[in-house]
């Protein structure tokens, strides 16, 4: 009832290949960009909303790095996802393509921001690439070793080598101010529209490459490498394809991780949590789903501070103090626990949940 | 030379401890087809476990046997919770679920028997053998070699486990062929938790080694990525394998530390098995002793 897409025809191919086929889709998807980019900021700057929400808070903890972990997962999901290769490496690519960002800003004179980011992803997608020629002769866990190996060695090499962090004796890198065209990008809202804009973009790209030849190679070859082969789609491109254009997300998510972030990072900042955090992500969130990265990132965003809130409200209202670690502890068990309940119970995640939600919602109030 | 030979056998004897990680990982791959990558946490969860209840005062023996008790109890959750629902999914479904199941026990562990490092003393000190210090000159530490002689006598009772007991037969039908292992009436179900608790007993005897070499500490569940080169050295199916392997990435391990470390700035054990093994992969996919990979439409 409320999802009806009952006469609404496609008269042509375009029409019927379109990103969102149905009217509902396409007006909530509006509104939604249309919240994030003006709903979001104008709250934000109305008078007298400070006492009510610290927004900055929310910028700074919450929504930014919801963002920027979406893109990540974006990354991994396009090679984990769409294309079948298990990495366990996203750490690696997006410490990449924090260093390199770093580093073109501090090397290259009048390096332009955003050029520094895009040319980040590249040489993030380069190591990737490097990393993913395994991938031609081995595949399922050997894989995952092989990326294992990208994330120690990455994490290994920019703390190593002096020259990568500037010869910080920390390893701690100081990321530039973000300033394009002269206009400087300093308050946590400016920031929040920067990274909005990039992973709005580069989502769009996403679900385009998702339907187009290559995300079809891609997912022909997650389904059975042999038969797509057999069938005639170059393996080779296919999958060295989907580790750059993989790296290449996470790298510029690397970036925005630092610069829009966290502003100071280490390669320590990169390991192989932050990797798993992101599987985490696109296991919860749906594997082979862009909506689901993206789900999936607000969800393990979102879980520890919940946690967090509830443990102190408890401990308001019980007057009992809450044993350090017990929180950090609790949201470890929650999120394996979780990872095992959604691959047993429903594999496809969060964004196949609300597949059913809208089915749901198209034949409600009839079961049928 | 004498340099080398030191540095060749205590890399060897380290390379012991990772085959007993291996170990664990080997026996849960063969009989149920999952790569268990909670194995590192299951050391970590069983050397706390005797810990915690030896700081509580109870006896040392008794302490390993509750510790026992409780890997038990993990087998059978995770055969019900983890294993069965997930029949029948793809390897690597069951691997990230393994991810998750190590979240869990990490989690559960640090719950009950809280986050410090505790110290474990078995009673042999890791310092070098004195005589061999006098004769040869080499230091080569007691504990690793006492560590080395409970690996060989626990891959000898394995040995005879699998080979001599009924239940060690059906665990070998079970890796053999699963659909022909039901056929002939073997439980798989059953066999599943019973691997679980051997791998359980070898996450302990792991455990109490590495925790009374390092500490114990949320570090060993790091042991689980140590072992993941050696397997692929060795191959995911043969307990063979994992010994060589683990012997080949410790020899290798140190002796690209003490050789080739010092000309890129050191610290090279972090990542260089994983390139060996990665090298490795390139010429032979399967492994030294594994199964070969035949692909079918």
């Amino acid at each position: 009832m409320f999802y009806r897409e009952a006469g609404q025809f496609k008269s042509t191919y375009a029409a019927d290949q379109q990103l969102f086929p149905i009217r509902q889709d396409r007006i909530a998807m509006a509104l939604l960009l249309a919240l994030a980019f003006v709903g979001v900021p104008l709250a934000s700057i109305t008078p007298g909303i400070e006492g009510v929400i610290d927004f900055n808070y929310w910028y700074n903890g919450v929504i930014i790095p919801f963002l920027i972990f979406s893109l990540a997962a974006l990354g991994l999901n396009i090679l984990t996802g769409y294309a079948g290769q298990l990495s366990l490496g996203t750490g690696a690519f997006m410490a990449v393509g924090a260093f390199a960002a770093y580093n073109l800003m501090l090397r290259v004179p009048r390096m332009p921001i955003l050029a520094a980011f895009v040319l980040a992803g590249v040489i993030a997608a380069a190591v990737g690439l490097v990393f993913g020629l395994p991938s031609l002769r081995i595949k399922g866990f050997y894989l995952a070793v092989a990326t294992l190996a990208a994330q120690f060695f990455v994490v290994w090499a920019l703390t190593k080598f002096g020259w990568f962090s500037n010869d910080s004796s920390s390893g701690v890198i100081a990321a530039q101010k973000i300033v394009i065209a002269g206009y400087a990008f300093d308050t946590p809202v400016k920031r929040y529209l920067l990274v909005l804009a990039i992973v709005a973009v580069m989502a769009l790209a996403a679900k385009n490459l998702a339907r187009s030849a290559i995300g079809r190679a891609w997912m022909a070859v997650r389904d059975m490498d042999v038969a797509a082969e057999v069938i005639g789609i170059p393996m080779m491109k296919a999958k060295l394809l989907a580790f750059a254009i993989s790296s290449f997300y996470c790298g510029v998510a690397g970036a925005l991780f630092a610069f829009a972030y966290l502003g100071n990072v280490e390669p320590q900042a990169f390991d192989l949590d932050l990797s798993f955090r992101i599987l985490f992500m696109i296991i919860i969130g749906g594997v082979g789903s862009v909506l689901g990265s993206f789900l999936g990132a607000a969800f393990i965003v979102v879980l520890p501070i919940l946690l967090d809130i509830a443990a102190t409200g408890f401990e308001r209202a019980a007057g009992i103090a809450v044993p350090a670690g017990l929180v950090s502890n609790l949201t470890l068990i929650l999120f394996g626990a979780l990872i095992v309940f959604f691959l047993a119970v429903e594999p496809l995640g969060l964004a196949r949940l609300w597949q059913v939600a809208k089915e749901k919602l198209r034949l409600w109030p009839f079961p049928h | 030379m004498q340099f080398f030979l030191e540095v060749l056998i205590g890399g060897l004897l380290a390379g012991v401890m990772y085959s007993l990680v291996a170990l664990g990982f080997v026996l849960i791959y063969k009989a149920s087809g999952v790569f268990n990558f909670a194995q590192g946490s299951m050391v970590f969860f069983a050397a706390l476990t005797v810990v915690g209840f030896a700081e509580m005062g109870v006896p040392f023996w008794a302490a390993v046997a509750l510790a026992l008790a409780a890997m038990a109890a993990l087998a059978f959750f995770t055969e019900r919770v983890v294993l069965r629902p997930l029949v029948n999914q793809p390897q690597i479904a069951l691997f990230m679920a393994t991810i998750g199941l190590s979240f869990l026990v990490e989690g559960t562990a640090q719950l009950v028997w809280g986050a410090q490092v505790h110290a474990l003393d078995l009673g042999v000190a890791d310092e070098p053998i004195e005589w061999i210090l006098d004769k040869a000159g080499m230091s080569i530490s007691k504990f690793d070699l006492m560590a080395s002689g409970i690996a060989a006598a626990l891959v000898a009772v394995l040995a005879v486990f699998f080979n001599k007991t009924r239940t060690g037969r059906a665990l070998r039908a079970v890796a053999d062929d699963h659909q022909a292992a039901l056929a002939v009436g073997v439980s798989l179900q059953r066999i599943w938790v019973i691997v679980w608790m051997v791998a359980g007993f070898v996450a302990l005897v792991t455990g109490l080694l590495w925790g009374a070499r390092n500490g114990v500490q949320f570090s060993l569940t790091f042991l689980a990525l140590k072992a993941l080169p050696v397997l692929i050295l060795g191959g995911f199916e043969s307990i063979a394998g994992a010994i060589v392997g683990g012997l080949i990435v410790g020899a290798s391990e140190k002796l690209a530390e003490v050789y080739v470390g010092p000309y890129v700035g050191g610290g090279i054990e972090s990542w260089f098995p994983y390139v060996l093994a990665l090298l490795f992969l390139l010429v032979r996919p399967e492994g030294l002793f594994g199964e070969k990979i035949i692909d079918r439409v």
